[in-house]
């Protein structure tokens, strides 16, 4: 190689993992009660990062206790106390920028260029966001003098641990409501951490607890009779049962479920660009996003030019040590969603799509996949109708803007979808006929707290982010 | 990956202009220029540019990591590229022994640094130039076309364009009619350059767009395939004269075009980022963008140069902080 690039791996030192971790509840850490622990690997090398309490009903009874006791005072507190904690959080949050960046990439696999560019910005910038709405509450539509929910209980996934985190206590907090919030399983770490942050924020006990845990710890969550608001981003097998657990009960609920995202690229967009946001679209955060553009649809008349353009740049991908500076798709979160994806790869060459993927080296330890594209795919197709998850690209074709439209529409989910055109007139007559939550034209995969984010059907309901995002926390 | 350069790059090859009149396959697009509207159909035909994801694009190739090794590599690759740029109304013949001193002898206290690629002057100082450089392998380049506006009559551009080659100018660099271009009488633009490359003889002919005066990527993308198919041997972003030169993003737009044009013609055409690249680390910030976009091909001097004057030394310091561990600063180099 004329030109290589050096090895730029962050340093680990930064971060000071715990050897364990107990539960933050009522502004203490303690062991759960049944003293049952699981242990967090990093999966880019299966090594073990540290041993993590697994709370039971017990504790979510005890966390759920601290934060009913925390809500009087918590509510009662002027709008604009409230919000010097969460400018308070939001400023620790880049402080510690850095660190935190590195632990969710250890934690979770994600390469170090995203965690540090936009999961760690966004988690900050989503505090200063409803920092600002805190004392502005009156102002938001929702009358003249809007109150809390209550004690909101919140499950978040593993793709964006901390962002997610961001987004469910952010606004909650503003609001007036004190949180319990269970992070995923695999990915416990940087909640812990945002947890001793909230105490060096001087954040009253209770306001916020963390509870780590498996599932049963999730559906213990749910089930309590205390929760008022239960707040779920995750799978939507799990989203369904949540939904029928809390029906009838009166206790509030938003879904933040799966997608099958489609990215449309008509005859006439900017090519070069259109394969960088397909490109985006997918293999950003190693597709584990839920509005991953996960289908392509691409207009027939350009469909090899730009498939052949999207091979040359897929080649061009970097695939390893998330830490490094240089790599563009790190490892894939846990063993479990590994065999996922694979299942349904070989399903995709089973159904007789045929697949690609560049060459690349995968490293010997921990979960990887490397970036594949299915072509000759049809609507029927399994990888065409489930969300994968995973850094898999399903291509499909259209002929004319009215068949996109069904095509696009044609999946239970409705989360996101892109619009690729240089012609105004017809990306706006797209997103008008598009059923999805988050419609991109000319770009993916872009956040904003400012902007509402959520879907439609089997996508879930409700809308985190924007002033719509205060809704599900305030009791109108 | 080849060891420390402690063994000096080896020597770029020289120029290879292909043969004149050899344009590559252009196949179905042999008479696309065959009329005004049969080329504005073309170019406007090609695929437009979103001025956002490219700039995001070109960012994220910044932040690519190129250090020590990679680093020492990737300097020597940027001196073989360099075009050592004078091109002031003040110029002088003394003023352009000094530079062809300069090309020669980069750093006088080092001998294994490689030379660079040219040195260009304005085409009145050519014959200094050759003389200064002769029997090196660095070569002569000169501006010409009144440059650097352009606006002169074409029957001036073309002698201005002989007798540079004539006084032994190897590489003429031109600039397009941007007026011509921006009232999209792009045949005009094209007859133009047809009439420079014969001008050029066997010299390589490099064409200018100017960038920053034609402002939108789109533009930027139009005109790099209308020089293209006019027989250019480069494409350069700019003069190094107005307010934008080279960018990172403009030149990403040249690139992309260059790779669409070898894809359909199979003919490989250079490019040259010239104005405004003043560090190693802005330097090597355009090899990375020439390595994802066109590959290792095209990182050659052959096929690609910086067209600078003061990046040279910039380069030198930071060679010479990579071999001593130290940073010695201006005061060791030499400006000439």
């Amino acid at each position: 190689m004329l030109l290589e690039y050096a090895a730029a791996p962050e340093s680990r030192a930064i971060v000071d993992i715990a050897p364990s971790y107990g539960l933050f509840i009522g502004g203490q850490w303690r062991p759960a009660a049944a003293g049952a622990a699981f242990k967090t690997v990093n999966p880019a090398s299966e090594e073990v990062l540290s041993e993590v309490a697994q709370g039971g009903p017990a504790d979510v009874d005890a966390a759920v206790a601290a934060a009913r006791a925390a809500l009087p005072a918590w509510s009662g507190l002027p709008g604009a106390e409230r919000a010097k904690y969460l400018f308070r959080l939001a400023r620790l949050l880049q402080e510690h920028a850095r660190e935190l960046a590195v632990l969710e990439s250890l934690d979770n696999g994600k390469p170090i260029r995203e965690s540090r560019d936009v999961d760690l910005p966004l988690a900050a910038a989503h505090f200063f966001y409803y920092a600002g709405w805190a004392d502005k509450l009156a102002y938001a539509g929702f009358g003249p003098s809007p109150r809390p929910v209550g004690v909101a209980g919140q499950i978040i996934p593993w793709n964006f641990p901390l962002l997610m985190l961001a987004w469910k206590i952010a606004p909650a907090l503003a609001c007036g409501n004190t949180v319990v919030l269970k992070p995923a399983e695999t990915t416990p770490l940087t909640a812990l951490r945002f947890a001793e942050i909230c105490q060096e924020a001087g954040l009253p006990a209770g306001v916020v607890n963390i509870v780590t845990g498996d599932g049963s710890t999730g559906a213990a969550l749910v089930a309590h009779a205390g929760v008022d608001k239960v707040a779920f981003t995750g799978s939507t097998q799990v989203g369904r049962e949540i939904a029928r657990q809390l029906a009838g009960t009166g206790r509030r609920l938003t879904l933040e479920l799966g997608g099958k995202g489609a990215n449309i690229v008509f005859e006439d967009a900017a090519l070069d660009q259109a394969v960088e946001g397909v490109v985006n679209g997918i293999f950003f955060n190693q597709g584990h996003v839920c509005c991953a553009g996960s289908r392509l649809l691409v207009q027939e008349s350009v469909a090899d030019e730009l498939l052949a353009a999207l091979r040359e740049r897929m080649a061009t991908l970097r695939v390893g040590d998330p830490l490094d500076k240089n790599t563009d798709i790190g490892a894939i979160n846990s063993a479990a969603q590994l065999a996922r994806i694979e299942e349904l790869a070989g399903a995709g060459e089973a159904e007789g799509a045929q697949r690609w993927a560049p060459e690349c080296e995968l490293p010997g330890r921990g979960y990887w996949f490397a970036p594949t594209v299915f072509t000759n795919v049809s609507g029927s197709h399994r990888i065409a109708r489930e969300e994968i998850f995973g850094p898999v690209l399903s291509v499909l074709t259209f002929r004319t803007p009215q068949e996109a439209v069904v095509k696009a529409n044609n999946t239970p989910y409705g989360l996101s979808a892109g619009i690729w055109t240089e012609k105004g007139s017809r990306m706006l007559w797209m997103a008008q006929r598009l059923r999805a939550g988050v419609i991109w034209s000319n770009t993916f995969n872009k956040f904003d707290p400012t902007s509402p984010f959520g879907g439609y059907q089997e996508s879930g309901f409700g809308r985190e982010g924007g002033r719509h995002g205060l809704e599900p926390y305030l009791d109108v | 990956m080849p060891g420390p350069a402690g063994s000096a790059a080896s020597p770029p090859a020289p120029a290879d202009p292909a043969a004149p009149g050899d344009l590559g396959d252009l196949g179905d697009l042999a008479d696309v220029a065959s009329s005004n509207a049969t080329l504005r159909r073309f170019l406007h035909g090609l695929p437009g540019v979103d001025a956002v994801g490219l700039e995001a694009r070109a960012q994220v190739l910044g932040s690519r990591s190129v250090k020590t090794t990679s680093k020492r590599l990737a300097i020597d690759l940027a001196i073989s590229m360099v075009d050592l740029t004078s091109l002031e109304g003040a110029d002088t013949p003394g003023r352009v022994r000094s530079l062809c001193g300069k090309a020669l002898v980069p750093d006088p206290g080092v001998r294994d640094v490689p030379r660079v690629a040219a040195v260009c002057v304005y085409p009145d100082l050519v014959g200094v130039a050759v003389e200064a450089l002769a029997g090196s392998e660095v070569a002569v380049a000169s501006v010409a076309t009144a440059f650097p506006s352009g606006r002169g009559p074409l029957e001036a551009k073309l002698a201005d364009t002989r007798l540079a080659v004539a006084a032994g100018a190897a590489e003429i660099d031109m600039v397009i009619d941007r007026g011509a271009f921006l009232a999209g009488d792009y045949r005009r633009v094209f007859e133009e350059i047809v009439a420079v490359r014969e001008a050029c003889g066997g010299a390589h002919l490099k064409v200018i767009l100017e960038n920053g005066e034609l402002v939108t990527y789109d533009n930027v993308r139009r005109a790099s395939w209308l020089a293209m198919l006019a027989g250019a041997d480069f494409v350069k972003t700019s003069t190094g004269k107005v307010a934008v030169n080279a960018t990172p993003a403009n030149t990403l737009v040249m690139l992309q075009a260059v790779r669409d044009f070898f894809r359909l013609s199979g003919r490989r055409v250079g490019v040259k980022a010239a104005g405004g690249i003043r560090t190693a680390k802005d330097a090597i910030r355009y090899l990375v963008l020439v390595n994802e976009t066109l590959g290792e091909e095209w990182l050659t001097p052959r096929r690609f140069r910086l067209g600078a004057s003061s990046l040279l030394n910039d380069l030198l310091m930071q060679r010479h902080k990579l071999a001593t561990g130290a940073y010695g600063g201006p005061d060791y180099v030499t400006v000439d």
